[in-house]
């Protein structure tokens, strides 16, 4: 057993946090939003090429860095420790974790490109009647001559207005919420028929609505075999949702010490209020709920490469649990600021606002609870 | 004892119902429905009809405008708004300044403010809190110094809802820095046109515009408008906190509030069954619903002590409590109930912005509800505070 970091792994910490301290301060990321775009391309093009950090998932042949689950985890719990909000988790983790999947032609085309900084990648997966689960698809791709004809409404895509291309689920065949039948697609952004609606989304990100009408698109882009995509969608979210649970500990973590630094500052009753035992009492509980999401975080990430079942139990843990940390550890965090808590104005109310996306992000507490209930537990 | 209301009652019940859904205004409904944000003539627009009936202020002495209802019949009062999810009438003049004055003002005080608050001619604010005094409020510094019949007051006051509508404030400010902190404060009604006032907002997370900072800069207030005694501006403070407690526990809100969840869980699809057929969230509904009904017979035994001619007392903290966090967790079941549609941010019909907003209409404002609802155990003197008051005055410990 060995839970400590490589000398890579460590240097990829430092770099990143290094690079974020210089760039990502909290008016610096309010200024982005509020910018065009509601971005600054010029991070993602530092991360890309004077950091390489993009690489840093993907295999030396590739010209990545040679790392995988544990690289992804370690970048997005930095991402979270600034609210950052680059489409780290849908180009590398999801894009990146599909095409290594796959493998074949479709990595050697685009991973080096995701590296470089040029493909972006938006995962189109939820529909308005889907909630979190996968299968449950209404759009079609139909086959059409060599290729296939998109049609349908993906919600709620987070970084689709920044996306080159987009990551599609569709149903090549079956109905309703069957397994059979999903397929997966990476598309051009900019095929003729994608129709999107544009947002921003209440923690900082840009979202779209996407609506597919008649969007013809080649053999080519269908990842994997047709119609027996599921398999690989669930894996691909099982490592995303650990990603934002690695986001969710560096979101936490600076929630909690920024708790801890307000408490220590502020006065009232003539003391600093971290000398009252209930508010210590507090801290300390938001404290242990840190620690442990980071424990569920490693564990899940350590055991991703597992069999199916073994890895969906262990993400449904990790997720169930760290959403109610970044809960508890949010909510406590406001009250404990008072009033100052819920302004616009300090960071701690933009952590709180990432912290509750991040809560039903890929499933809430309750949907993952249930589905380790039925993978674990017999009747 | 007996659960039911009385024939009396129920005509009284029967009577304000049909009252409200006559005459609620139904423009106001409608920017309701689409979660848009009120302006300060729609806030208007339901008072101006309730003063025109004469229910404006049911909790008022008759002399100065009051309805004359019993406690029971002003708790059925505020059940039956809540049932038609009427807004709220701003408490600033109603429910805070104008009691403190009709109790401490004088004559001249009452003549000149009370018909204003009433009529909602003057929209008043509160300015209570500063950046170094919350829940330890007697330690504010704002500092008013007597110059002739003028007091001449400098200082800094924060979290002052809507005194960006405001015609007047009641503040508290120092008058003796040095007496010990909670003697030396005087009780203020300032004009908020007076030179030297500025109000400028604060944007809360969910990007509304409810609260403000207030500086107040040589501003000059003739004596005649401090109520009560200097010094002593204090006791007005602690009985404004103690008065009207009577709906600080917002039952009839809330159920409306668990109502609406039920019908977003009715509608929201979860696999192939509607959301309220999933076991976990019905459990969470159920708990919900329980713990309403907890805290509405707690408020209930205490309508009827205050009928009887006891209280209102410490349990009002204890309403506060319970009520503020089923609020909060009612806001909480609404944003897990509408799923991905939580994230999209819709910023409300500014100008130039006629698109219909993202994802279905219940969706629209979960996610700022529920940051906006964490407010509930700050404010009012914060749930750590409420517990402090428990301890001391019901416990004696």
């Amino acid at each position: 057993m060995d839970f400590s970091y490589t000398e890579t792994q460590d240097m990829i910490r430092e770099t990143l946090s290094r690079f974020l301290a210089d760039t990502y301060d909290f008016d610096s990321r309010q200024k982005m939003i509020a910018g065009n775009g509601g971005r600054d391309p010029g991070i993602w093009r530092a991360l890309a090429t004077e950091l390489g950090m993009l690489g840093a998932a993907f295999s030396e042949e590739h010209g990545g860095l040679g790392g995988g689950h544990l690289e992804n985890a370690l970048i997005m719990e930095e991402l979270g420790k600034v609210i950052a909000i680059e489409p780290y988790l849908q180009t590398v983790v999801l894009g990146g974790g599909a095409l290594k999947a796959v493998g074949g032609a479709h990595a050697d085309a685009f991973i080096p490109e995701i590296i470089g900084g040029n493909v972006i990648i938006a995962f189109a997966y939820a529909e308005p009647q889907g909630r979190y689960d996968l299968a449950n698809i209404r759009t079609a791709a139909k086959k059409d001559g060599a290729g296939y004809v998109l049609n349908g409404h993906k919600a709620v895509v987070y970084a689709a207005p920044w996306a080159t291309h987009l990551l599609v689920t569709a149903r090549t065949g079956g109905s309703g919420r069957e397994a059979d039948g999903v397929s997966l697609f990476l598309i051009d952004a900019s095929t003729p028929g994608i129709v999107r609606r544009d947002y921003p989304t209440v923690d900082g990100f840009q979202a779209s609505e996407i609506y597919f009408e008649n969007v013809a698109i080649s053999a080519d882009t269908l990842l994997g075999d047709e119609g027996a995509g599921l398999p690989l969608v669930e894996q691909i979210v099982d490592e995303a949702t650990v990603a934002v649970c690695a986001e969710a500990c560096g979101v936490a973590l600076k929630l909690h010490e920024g708790t801890l630094d307000y408490a220590r500052q502020r006065n009232q009753f003539g003391q600093p209020i971290s000398r009252f035992q209930v508010l210590q009492h507090r801290m300390v509980d938001m404290f242990m709920e840190v620690e442990q999401a980071k424990s569920m975080t490693t564990m899940a990430t350590l055991k991703l490469d597992l069999t199916a079942a073994e890895r969906m139990a262990a993400v449904s843990a990790c997720k169930a649990k760290v959403s109610r940390a970044a809960k508890f550890v949010g909510q406590n965090a406001i009250q404990t600021h008072g009033g100052i808590g819920i302004t616009q104005e300090l960071a701690i109310g933009h952590y709180f606002k990432r912290a509750t996306m991040i809560e039903n992000q890929f499933g809430s507490a309750d949907h993952h609870y249930e589905r380790f209930e039925r993978l674990t537990l017999e009747d | 004892m007996q659960l039911e209301f009385s024939p009396e009652e129920i005509a009284f019940q029967q009577e304000v119902r049909a009252f409200i859904a006559e005459n609620y205004p139904e423009q106001l409904r409608g920017k309701q429905d689409e979660g848009e944000e009120l302006s300060k003539e729609d806030f208007l627009s339901w008072h101006r009809v309730l003063a025109k009936k004469g229910w404006i202020a049911p909790a008022w002495p008759v002399e100065y405008g009051g309805t004359g209802w019993n406690p029971t019949q002003r708790f059925i009062w505020s059940e039956e708004l809540a049932r038609a999810d009427c807004i709220q009438t701003m408490p600033f003049g109603l429910s805070m300044v104008g009691p403190v004055i009709y109790t401490f003002g004088t004559p001249e005080q009452k003549a000149r403010f009370l018909p204003g608050i009433l009529s909602g001619d003057d929209w008043w604010c509160q300015g209570y809190s500063e950046p170094g005094a919350g829940s330890d409020l007697a330690s504010l510094r704002t500092k008013a110094v007597r110059d002739g019949d003028h007091y001449v007051v400098n200082g800094q006051k924060t979290w002052t809802t809507m005194a960006q509508h405001a015609d007047w404030g009641f503040f508290l400010v120092r008058t003796d820095p040095d007496a010990k902190q909670q003697e030396g404060i005087s009780f203020l009604l300032i004009d908020m046109k007076s030179p030297g006032v500025t109000v400028r907002p604060i944007i809360t997370l969910g990007g509304e515009h409810e609260v403000n900072e207030v500086w107040l800069e040589d501003v000059r207030v003739p004596v005649d408008q401090r109520v009560y005694e200097e010094n002593k501006g204090w006791t007005c403070a602690k009985f404004l906190l103690a008065h009207e407690r009577t709906g600080i526990a917002a039952v009839a809100r809330s159920k409306r509030g668990v109502e609406k969840i039920k019908a977003i869980a009715r509608t929201e699809q979860d696999g192939d069954r509607p959301l309220i057929a999933n076991p976990f969230f019905k459990r969470k509904i159920a708990e919900l619903e329980i713990d309403l009904t907890a805290l509405e017979f707690t408020e209930l035994r205490s309508v009827a002590g205050i009928a009887a001619g006891k209280g209102p007392g410490p349990e009002s903290s204890l309403l506060k409590i319970k009520g503020s966090e089923i609020q909060q967790r009612i806001t909480e079941l609404a944003l897990e109930a509408v799923g991905h549609y939580g994230a999209p941010y819709f910023r409300g019909f500014g100008e130039g912005d006629n698109e219909h907003p993202i994802g279905p209409d219940y969706a629209h404002r979960a996610a700022p509800t529920y940051f906006n609802a964490r407010k509930t155990t700050i404010y009012g003197g914060s749930n750590e505070i409420q517990r402090n008051i428990i301890a001391k005055m019901v416990l004696g410990v």
